[in-house]
């Protein structure tokens, strides 16, 4: 009853001086705009480079010739290219042969290619594969048919393409049944494949051509890849929790294939896309962190400024403070009073920053390529924060107004 | 009502020790009208804030209806103001944000009073005071004379025992003054206990009772009409 008596003593003077409100308001504002802006644009990165990675495929490891080199810092690892071909066709058999929990191993070769096509010219990535690709890679067939296993081993010159390779060479006709020359090889279109749109990473995922392995390697990269060497081999593990034990069976059994010695480095690197995951994960929320904490220091300026105010707003009000003592309120009346004015600014700076700060990230996201992700906990955290900076910097000016002697407040001029 | 015995009050000026009161005995009655005199310095305004509550004696005894106000915490002090005394003020002390109606409000707010309850009580004090058809006016919309008049139906909004006066016409013209003492001596007549702290001798000569003050010290008590 009495409390809310004080909350509207609290807003009417607040009302009074509209200009000044604002102004105190505006550190508040801006503080919790910042904070709401820039953990929207955080968890935005976070979930671009979530997306980005299992874009790749999920419960995926990949395997790389050549040795792992330190100093990748959790992220990708670097590797030679063309170098250390030490990967083989045997590799990728053996690890579908006597890997458990294995349910797909896909080998791989790329190269970049030219297409010529009924007078259409399209240069592109061309991948070297099996079928058990499309199931490592998460990918799916939009029209026609992936090649089989037997067109693979046979060397067959059929070909899956991606939709931007589709419009690019045939336009809006079905290209599916259509010639087209791969570095003057002529390859048969037989399927197209689903668009999974640009990649986290800002690559086109639907320009590029999937040939049978064999034909790719001899007939289109074979100048860099001779024999039976992959660049790399895709292997899908059935779930999530045997990931690691895959990986490590995987490391194991590989070790074996190429006979090196205890102690002695591997010729060939295995990324776990999880472990990867994890890794950029924690890199972007430490990157997250880090602004919303510089963000926060903007919030505490606001404070700063709501403290200055209220002790301005106390010693102009003394005569009103011990006129309310001489009617009757009590020293915790008028402490709440002030408190609650304090409150209520720093509150409604803090509404008018969540709705700023949203506003922010929905506009970044719709104008840039940024993407922005409003966390759910944005606006009870941010509203909670800005009450408790209310609550936090109006504690000494509150406790000012109730200490006054009312006989000296009440001459003040 | 009021009981007071050798009542001290010692303000520590810089390594000096002033006593603004030094034994100050007086008792008065239920329904009298008393006027306060003396020149400024004498001590009569630090009685009249030991009075109302707003300060404690330093030494002494002062007995409010039996109870020991001089040794209440500021709590009990505060519940004392707000039940017991209604203050007028010199210079009035209006609320200038709030409406005439709003300031007579506030003391029934820290009472706990409903507020239809309190607008329609606070309604029918301004009426008493003559100001009903201004409630909704606020103090720089008034006239000197309606303020001290918003401010006196403000002092009894709580039904007080004792209203206080500290030099309630020193800010008005003499014609007005005249008026705000008219209202004054009805309030007595009508049962009210009344304190008046002036230095006017025509105010004083208003009132059935005399305190005079110098030096901390009553000089002077007389009772009955004015000479």
């Amino acid at each position: 009853m009495k409390f809310f008596e004080l909350i509207r003593f609290a807003f009417g003077a607040i009302i009074a001086h509209p200009l000044r409100s604002g102004l105190t308001s505006l550190g508040v504002v801006i503080g919790v705009a910042a904070v709401v802006m820039m953990t929207s644009i955080g968890l935005g990165a976070q979930q671009k480079v979530s997306s980005a990675i299992a874009g790749l495929g999920s419960n995926l490891i990949i395997v790389s010739p050549g040795a792992a080199r330190a100093g990748g810092g959790g992220g990708f690892v670097q590797q030679g290219a063309g170098t250390g071909l030490s990967l083989k066709d045997g590799d990728a058999e053996a690890i579908g042969k006597q890997v458990d929990g294995v349910t797909a191993v896909a080998p791989i070769v790329r190269g970049q290619a030219q297409l010529t096509a009924d007078g259409a010219n399209w240069n592109t990535r061309i991948e070297g594969v099996t079928p058990a690709y499309l199931v490592a890679r998460d990918l799916t067939i939009a029209s026609g048919r992936m090649f089989d296993e037997r067109e693979a081993r046979q060397g067959r010159k059929v070909a899956v393409i991606g939709e931007t390779v589709a419009r690019e060479l045939w336009g809006e006709a079905d290209p599916v049944g259509k010639r087209v020359r791969v570095r003057s090889v002529p390859f048969e279109v037989v399927g197209v494949l689903a668009s999974k749109g640009q990649s986290g990473f800002g690559q086109d995922q639907d320009d590029v051509v999937l040939g049978p392995l064999q034909a790719v390697r001899s007939r289109i990269v074979g100048r860099r890849i001779r024999g039976d060497a992959v660049q790399s081999i895709y292997v899908k593990a059935a779930s999530d929790d045997i990931l690691d034990r895959v990986q490590e069976d995987v490391t194991n059994l590989l070790r074996e294939q190429h006979k090196i010695r205890p102690g002695d480095d591997d010729d060939f690197s295995t990324q776990n896309m999880a472990s990867i995951l994890a890794a950029s994960q924690a890199a972007v929320a430490t990157f997250t962190v880090l602004l919303a904490a510089v963000a926060a220091v903007s919030l505490l300026v606001g404070g700063v400024g709501i403290m200055n105010i209220m002790l301005v707003a106390v010693t102009e009000r003394t005569r009103e403070i011990g006129l309310r003592m001489a009617v009757g309120a009590k020293r915790s009346d008028v402490l709440i009073q002030f408190a609650l004015e304090s409150v209520a600014l720093s509150l409604i700076g803090g509404i008018i920053g969540l709705a700023i700060g949203v506003g922010g990230a929905i506009a970044i996201a719709r104008l840039g390529s940024w993407p922005a992700a409003v966390p759910p906990w944005a606006g009870p955290l941010s509203l909670g924060f800005s009450m408790l900076v209310g609550l936090v910097f109006g504690a000494y000016p509150s406790w000012r107004a109730a200490r006054l002697d009312p006989i000296e407040a009440l001459r003040r001029e | 009502m009021i009981e007071i015995q050798d009542l001290r009050k010692v303000y520590i000026m810089g390594e000096e020790e002033v006593a603004a009161l030094d034994g100050v005995n007086l008792s008065i009655a239920r329904g009298e009208s008393v006027a306060v005199i003396g020149p400024s310095g004498s001590g009569k305004s630090s009685l009249m804030n030991i009075l109302g509550g707003l300060d404690r004696p330093t030494t002494g005894a002062y007995r409010f209806e039996g109870e020991d106000v001089g040794h209440f915490d500021d709590d009990q002090l505060a519940e004392f103001r707000r039940r017991r005394i209604g203050f007028v003020f010199q210079s009035f002390q209006l609320l200038p944000r709030l409406t005439a109606l709003q300031n007579v409000e506030l003391p029934m707010i820290y009472a706990g009073l409903p507020p239809h309850e309190r607008r329609a009580r606070a309604g029918d004090l301004l009426d008493l005071v003559g100001l009903g058809p201004r409630k909704g006016h606020r103090p720089t919309q008034l006239s000197g004379g309606q303020q001290q008049r918003v401010a006196i139906a403000r002092a009894l909004a709580n039904a007080p025992d004792l209203l206080l006066a500290d030099e309630p016409t020193g800010a008005l013209d003499t014609h007005t003054g005249e008026e705000v003492m008219a209202l004054f001596k009805q309030l007595n007549r009508d049962g009210l206990t009344l304190v008046i702290v002036t230095h006017d001798p025509e105010v004083a000569a208003e009132t059935n009772r005399r305190v005079s003050f110098r030096d901390g010290h009553i000089i002077g008590d007389q009772q009955g009409a004015a000479a």
